[in-house]
């Protein structure tokens, strides 16, 4: 696999960390412990399209959303999150 | 001829081996039955067999996508093993290991269940005392195991590397004698030919395409052969749990479907005859019986439902079975696939009634799901037919997360990637 | 030299013999010879014996595709088992041996096997070895698994080196045969950088040596000017190469055979390289292979592929017998009967089991004197060892069986492409009729290759050149480099019906299907009868395509048995799924250079060479080497340890702690930051302050622990543990990057940048000041928690008044390149007040004694109220992690709590030990665990933390250390797990 990393160009699997699903948003510190245990416990694990972050820790450590596709591993965007974010084709 | 025997053998020769019937029927579906289990892999045939055997539950039927045991029963790297630390997950190991010891005399196929040992190598002095605490888990669980030193390890695994010019010099090891291997195919027919012989009804190339309700209430499956009803439903789809749940409305589960890479080499003479799992890094390998080097290591990290993966797996593996048996440098690597895993998010399965009225689930099998298997069909059985859980899987439900009760054996938190 | 060598012909160089060993009796080839055609021109025609009948085999084919021929080559470290002999290329001194024959290969004990072959049908074993008692398989196990498994295992390490090389591109071609070598001339014609493997040792394929002509060339000087051409274009040439897996984003492993042509690698050559190669787009010109036709005794040998016979002679000038007789299915045998008889072999004569053939076909037989007869096919073959006759009927059994004297039968059974790397990639095969075998279907969703020549299967050589030619400019076009290529050169037709007579319905149940898994014909219907009539289900059960040779010329005739015997089609019988490698591949070439001591980098403190020079005894703490403990004469670890720690609390001591976790947190918005992350305040540390500070992962269980410094209004450092070092720094970058992306701060490892070490004892300060002269040191500038910036020698050093021993203590900081010179001049102010270092035993010590918590308790299992870390949770505000600490599991009456343990028989308690109510006989049930022992030099105790079951209710209370992995049971006394100076006045002072 090689993620286009906007802000290094395409990369070996290798550089990134995977972070997670980005399906769900962060909840809010203040969040009940309902809110808290569906964003850590609970995910929709789609078979197909799917947005998760990972980590170009080798790399630049920016945090990249991704649409990938789970089943054919397919990249079809990536975008930089977090303070550099780049504009969102995901 | 029906009963498997050395004498059945000789005489199935004599007569040119066309005597032989099928393993099991080739059924079609019946409109209704008492049971219907989606998954026609290890745990689902598992399932229908302890059904049958242990609480005369025949009317069951197992439907199954494709065919039966194409999932991760037979993907895996065949180990079996009681050696856990945590007082809930340990006792429902080792009564896995303790029907493994008796399948093939139940089941009447053999599985070729080998009791060679599992060796878990420690590198560091806390290594040393995280094996201690788990052997003594095991043994205060009436468990024997025991702690190798590196004069006994040498001697029982010669050509394992336990220099102490080795990168992550090895200090010991602890050992369950009991552990070992078993032929992983061998599993899914013998199951399911021991569940026909009941009565069951193995039903293959048969796709659930979505589920039949009354309100909440489950009442069975419709099938790319029709609809089948059920006064219980029980799944145990492993890696495709988030599909088949999304068909009854249940979007969100703490399930994470990845891909885990296995290998296999070429064959050889005798070289290993025990597993040996790595502790500097994640490494387990075994020699089969055919003389291939069985191995594997982590999921590759990200979810997948390709059941395939990428080299940086096939080289931390390559390196890492190297560290600890530098001799096998030259050997091959024959075969690699691509297991599709249900992580959940503390390493331990599933296994429940619901969580809709008529619906039983058993998922999330993670590392663990081969060695599971037998333990993991009885106490289904057990959950479907007395609609409670057996007192083995009674840790193993689904809010546990939410209420704080998780069965985290190696520590890495509710990271799914991390089990 | 036999007979077999033809006189001319062939890239051999009659010139240059070579000299080697077949299990002991010396041999000799030829400079160009791959070790089968050297065996077969010494007229060695029985090469090993089969895995389960131990049946006598010989050479098949001519490269990756042979089942029989397995040999181990060389010996010691450098012995492999189970090579091909037509991948294996000759050279001096090569010494071979043939396997799984006991007590010779000409008389092997096991062939009885094969009388009794009806008892060892497919999947025997699942039906017995079950008796008669339960583990019985225990009994057999061992028999069965040293009658398995062919060539005997390496038992050295091996004297050889592997390379990881990476590889970019804009085309690969996978293939030098005519198709690749068109594809990669027109890539680089338009352009593209080009790379080109080829598995075999010299680029070529099947036109390698053949008599005939490319455009008005010989076909060999054809080859040579393209491979000309492709380097003066700068293209990578490699051959000797099998790409063995494709993978998500066109990136392929592939393994370049660099010396295994050679006796040994030379000076640092690598025996082998492996090749991670990414590139836009691939063309995939991979080949076919020949399958073998299915009747009695097809795996004798001498019994051979068709065009393998025809490449021996015309590639190697090898004769593979004095009379050949060709058993075809199509017209290729016939073509390959041609060669073979211009090329000076024999072609007695020729069966073709299709009732009628064209005039064309049958001019081929009469132009070289060779008997046709069609609708005729092989039923029988006779020799022991080694084929001298077969007996030959009419195909639809109307006519008498007949004998015929000859000792090599050229099979022409129909092509199979090599699509192995376009099914990896995700292509689900479509079967073709025409071919009687699968092909490449549409590329999986963003898959980027074409598939040319005979692996598209076209199986002459001017339809390959032809679209081999366009499917490199395609390549190089879609990759963004278009230019009109030259046409590919003309060549003369050949004929092409290829469309393959069936397979026969009910072939002979001794026919071979799979040769090196020792599958019949009789084992696929066994198992069809069965039920085992997935093709997956049938690979299972009879093991038909495990093999080595991956299958290739077993896996398609199986397809076709099948579906002749269950009414379907082949296409719905289906294929299993092809999977890397596609030619297996050594571990230690993935491995590469990652071996032994390099298996993984170890991180080096600044001070680690001064702790190996004085008697350090490292051990791995993560990826460093921290020193346990500092021997002297006659010391063990225990004494040294004690000794160590016990000075620290006497006078002083000195401990690198360079390893722990640095991380620099600046920007407006660091304190705001901090104090979301860790559990206590943060946004109150005033600068020039340190705090312990505690992190919680997302569950509300404890991450890690570590301290803040602050350096100024914006600027933080913050330490972490050494093993938590990574996981806290992604931690903290995931927190800002999806939580607080708004927040104006910045994390940067610093771990590296600094070296630290721990000056901890009561007479630390006198250490400290004597170290920095003119700079004070006293509580008023530096008291407990306090920070200070100075000089020290001139090096720039941070000096934190932290503790973690429970001693007046300070951790010095320095920029790493100082690191040893500020090591040194700690040790030196020191001397007078009997400083020593101290490793990380007594470091353990130290903690345990103060009840610090570290790696035995932090197990990612704990939440704060089992360390009874409560205090450290912020009641004023959110933070990460707080949400999920009320949940009801984290405050059950039976969590487990940190307490202190005595071993109040007074011997040493050991770590992993669980705490138990009853003694020996009766312990009862776990009621916690030993999280770290040690012994006290403070209180004269073994002492211990543990983590027990209601256990802060529980001190007080006598109960047990049970290790019974050891046979140890001793009692013990349940402390508070703090055991000296609970006040702190020590390190206050």
């Amino acid at each position: 696999m090689r993620i286009p990393c906007p802000t290094c160009g395409p990369r070996d699997l290798r550089e990134f960390t995977y972070i997670g699903d980005a399906l769900r948003s962060a909840p809010a510190l203040e969040a009940d412990a309902d809110t808290w245990a569906a964003y850590v416990y609970t995910r929709r694990n789609p078979r197909g399209e799917h947005l998760e972050y990972w980590q170009h820790s080798h790399g630049c450590r920016q945090f990249l959303r991704v649409r990938r596709d789970t089943a054919t591993h397919v990249i079809h965007a990536a975008a930089c999150v977090g303070p550099h974010a780049t504009e969102d084709e995901a | 001829m029906g009963r498997y025997s050395i004498f059945a053998v000789a005489a199935g020769a004599l007569g040119g081996n066309r005597g032989w019937r099928p393993a099991w029927r080739k059924a079609v579906p019946k409109p209704s039955y008492e049971v219907v289990i989606v998954g026609g892999g290890g745990h689902g045939l598992a399932t229908a067999h302890y059904l049958a055997r242990e609480h005369g539950i025949t009317d069951v039927a197992v439907v199954e996508k494709g065919w039966i045991g194409s999932g991760n029963v037979g993907r895996n790297t065949t180990i079996v093993r009681s050696n856990y630390m945590l007082d809930r997950t340990v006792p429902f190991y080792e009564a896995s290991l303790k029907l493994w010891e008796g399948l093939s005399h139940d089941l009447n196929f053999n599985v070729m269940f080998s009791s060679r040992g599992v060796i878990n190598l420690a590198h560091t002095p806390a290594q040393m005392d995280i094996f201690t605490r788990r052997a003594n888990s095991m043994m205060l669980n009436g468990i024997a195991a025991e702690m190798l030193d590196v004069a006994g390890l040498r001697r029982r695994v010669p050509l394992l590397d336990v220099s102490p010019a080795a990168r992550f010099p090895v200090v010991g090891a602890i050992h369950q004698a009991r552990g070992g291997t078993a032929r992983h195919d061998a599993v899914a027919w013998g199951y399911a030919r021991a569940a026909d012989s009941r009565g069951v009804d193995i039903i293959e190339n048969c796709e659930v395409t979505g589920f039949l309700r009354e309100g909440d209430r489950i009442t069975g499956v419709r099938t790319t052969r029709g609809d089948i009803r059920a006064r219980k439903t029980a799944v145990a789809v492993a890696g495709s749990t988030s599909q088949v749940m999304a068909l009854a409305g249940i979007d969100d589960l703490p399930i994470e479907s990845h891909v885990l890479q296995a290998f296999v080499s070429e064959g050889m003479k005798p070289a290993l005859d025990v597993v040996v799992t790595f502790g500097a890094g994640h490494l387990y390998i075994s020699q089969s019986d055919k003389g291939g080097l069985v191995f594997g290591g982590d999921i590759d990290g990200y979810n997948s439902y390709a059941q395939r993966g990428n080299l940086p797996i096939v080289e931390d593996v390559a390196s890492a079975a190297l560290a600890m048996f530098p001799a096998f440098s030259r050997v091959r690597l024959l075969r690699t696939w691509g297991g599709l895993m249900d992580m959940t998010m503390d390493g331990q399965p599933i296994i429940t009634t619901g969580p809709l009225p008529g619906l039983y689930l058993n998922c999330g099998w993670c590392y663990e799901g081969f060695k599971a298997t037998p333990a993991s069909g009885f106490t289904f059985a057990w959950t479907i037919a007395k609609d409670e859980p057996h007192p083995l899987n009674a840790p193993f439900r689904l809010d546990r997360f939410r209420q704080g009760r998780v069965l985290d054996e190696k520590g890495r938190g509710p990271y799914p990637g991390h089990h | 030299m036999s007979g077999y060598r033809l006189t001319s012909g062939g890239n051999v160089d009659r010139q240059r013999p070579v000299r080697f060993a077949f299990d002991g009796r010396p041999c000799t080839g030829l400079a160009g010879d791959t070790l089968a055609s050297a065996l077969l021109a010494e007229g060695i025609r029985l090469v090993g014996r089969s895995f389960k009948y131990h049946r006598p085999r010989g050479v098949l084919g001519i490269a990756a595709e042979e089942p029989n021929a397995l040999v181990s080559l060389r010996g010691g470290g450098r012995h492999e088992p189970n090579i091909q002999a037509t991948m294996a290329e000759l050279h001096d001194g090569l010494e071979v041996r043939s396997q799984n024959a006991w007590p010779s290969l000409g008389f092997d004990a096991l062939a009885v096997n094969g009388l009794a072959g009806p008892l060892f049908g497919a999947g025997f074993y699942y039906k017995t070895f079950m008796g008669p008692t339960r583990r019985a398989w225990m009994w057999f196990e061992p028999f069965i698994r040293r009658a398995a498994g062919l060539g005997p295992p390496p038992r050295q390490a091996d004297p050889d080196v592997y390379d990881r090389n990476n590889l970019f591109c804009d085309v690969l071609v996978v293939g030098g045969g005519p198709a690749g070598l068109a594809a990669a001339r027109a890539a680089a014609e338009c352009g593209a950088r080009v790379a080109l493997c080829d598995e075999r040792a010299a680029f070529g394929g099947s036109l390698r040596g053949a008599a005939r002509e490319i455009g008005d060339v010989p076909a060999q000087d054809w080859i040579d000017a393209q491979l000309a051409f492709l380097a003066g274009r700068g293209a990578v040439l490699l051959p000797r190469t099998g790409v063995f897996g494709y993978y998500d984003g066109e990136t392929l492993g592939a393994v370049e055979r660099v010396a295994d042509h050679l006796p040994a690698p030379s000076s640092g050559q690598p025996r082998q390289r492996y090749w991670t190669i990414r590139t836009a787009e691939v063309v995939l010109a991979t080949g076919a292979v020949e399958r073998p036709v299915l009747f009695a005794g097809n795996d004798r040998p001498g019994v051979m592929l068709a065009d393998s016979v025809r490449q021996y002679a015309e590639t190697y000038g090898v004769a593979c017998g004095r009379s050949v007789t060709v058993l075809a299915n199509n017209d290729s045998g016939h073509a390959a009967a041609r060669s073979l008889a211009a090329a000076g072999v024999t072609v007695a004569r020729i069966f073709d089991q299709r009732p009628e053939v064209g005039p064309a076909i049958r001019a081929i037989a009469v132009g070289i004197g060779a008997d046709l007869r069609t609708g005729w096919t092989v039923v029988a073959t006779h020799g022991g060892k080694g084929l001298h006759a077969v007996t030959a009927a009419p195909a639809d059994g109307s006519g008498r069986a007949e004998r015929f004297e000859t000792d090599c039968l050229a099979m022409a059974g129909g092509w199979t492409p090599a699509i192995a790397l376009a099914s990896q990639r995700g292509s689900a095969p479509v079967w073709s009729d025409a071919l009687g075998a699968p092909l490449a279907g549409v590329p999986a969703p963003g898959a980027r290759w074409r598939v040319a020549g005979a692996a598209a299967g076209r199986l002459d050589t001017a339809g390959c050149l032809a679209e081999g030619a366009a499917a490199g400019h395609a390549a190089a076009r879609a990759a963004g480099f278009d230019a009109a290529p030259s046409a590919p050169p003309a060549c003369a037709a050949e004929p092409v019906g290829l469309h393959p007579a069936p397979v026969p319905r009910h072939p002979d149940g001794k026919a071979f299907v799979d040769f090196q898994n020792d599958v019949k014909c009789a084992d696929v219907a066994l198992a069809l009868r069965e039920g085992y009539v997935s093709v997956e289900h049938l690979k299972r059960y009879t093991t038909l395509g495990m093999a080595t040779d991956q299958g290739r010329t077993a896996n398609v005739n199986a397809i076709a048995l099948m579906a002749a015997a269950t009414g379907r089609s082949p296409g719905e019988v289906g294929t299993t799924r092809f999977r890397a490698p596609a030619a297996p591949v050594a571990l230690g070439a993935l491995a590469g250079r990652h071996t032994g001591a390099h298996f993984q980098a170890v991180r080096r403190t600044p001070v680690q060479d001064w702790h190996v020079r004085h008697g350090g005894v490292l051990s791995p703490v993560g990826p460093w080497l921290r020193p346990r403990a500092y021997l002297r004469e006659g010391e063990t670890i225990r004494t040294a340890y004690i000794r160590e720690a016990a000075n620290v609390r006497g006078a002083v001591g000195l401990c690198d702690v360079s390893t722990l976790g640095k991380i620099a947190v600046e920007g407006p918005d660091a304190a705001v930051f901090l104090d979301r992350v860790y559990s206590n305040a943060m946004q109150s540390l005033a600068v020039g302050r340190a705090r312990y500070g505690l992190m919680l992962r997302d569950d509300g269980m404890v991450l890690d622990d570590g301290t803040a410094w602050r350096l100024s209004e914006t600027s933080f450092l913050v330490t972490t543990t050494t093993t938590g070092a990574g996981a806290v720094m992604t931690h903290l970058e995931r927190l800002h990057a999806l939580f607080w992306p708004g927040l104006r701060v910045a994390l940067t490892s610093v771990t590296s940048q600094w070296a630290g070490m721990s000056l901890a004892g009561p007479r630390s300060r006198e250490v400290l000041a004597a170290a920095l002269p003119g700079t004070e040191v006293g509580n008023g500038v530096l008291p407990f928690m306090g920070l200070l910036e100075a000089r020290m020698d001139g090096a720039p050093v941070l000096v934190a008044r932290l503790s973690f021993s429970g001693e007046r203590a300070y951790e010095v900081f320095c920029g790493a390149d100082h690191g040893e010179a500020v090591w040194e001049r700690l040790l030196q102010a020191g001397r007078p007040h009997g400083i020593m270092p101290y490793g990380t035993e007594a470091l353990g010590t130290l903690r345990i004694e103060k009840g610090h918590v570290a790696g035995g308790e932090l197990d990612g299992r704990v939440s704060p109220f089992n360390l009874g870390l409560e205090g450290l949770l912020s009641r004023k505000k959110a933070f990460f992690g707080s949400a999920l600490l009320e949940r009801p599991g984290l405050h059950a009456a039976d969590r487990y709590e940190l307490v202190g343990l005595v071993s109040t028989a007074g011997v040493p308690l050991r770590a992993g030990s669980h705490l138990a109510e009853g003694p020996r006989t009766r312990p009862g049930p776990s009621q916690g665990f030993v999280s770290s022992t040690t012994f006290s030099p403070a209180t004269g105790q073994e002492i211990a933390l543990a983590l027990v079951k209601g256990g802060r209710a529980r001190i007080g209370q006598d109960m047990f250390a049970a290790d019974p992995v050891h046979g140890a049971h001793h009692p013990v006394r349940l402390a508070p797990p703090c055991f000296v100076d609970p006040e702190g006045a020590r390190m206050r002072g």
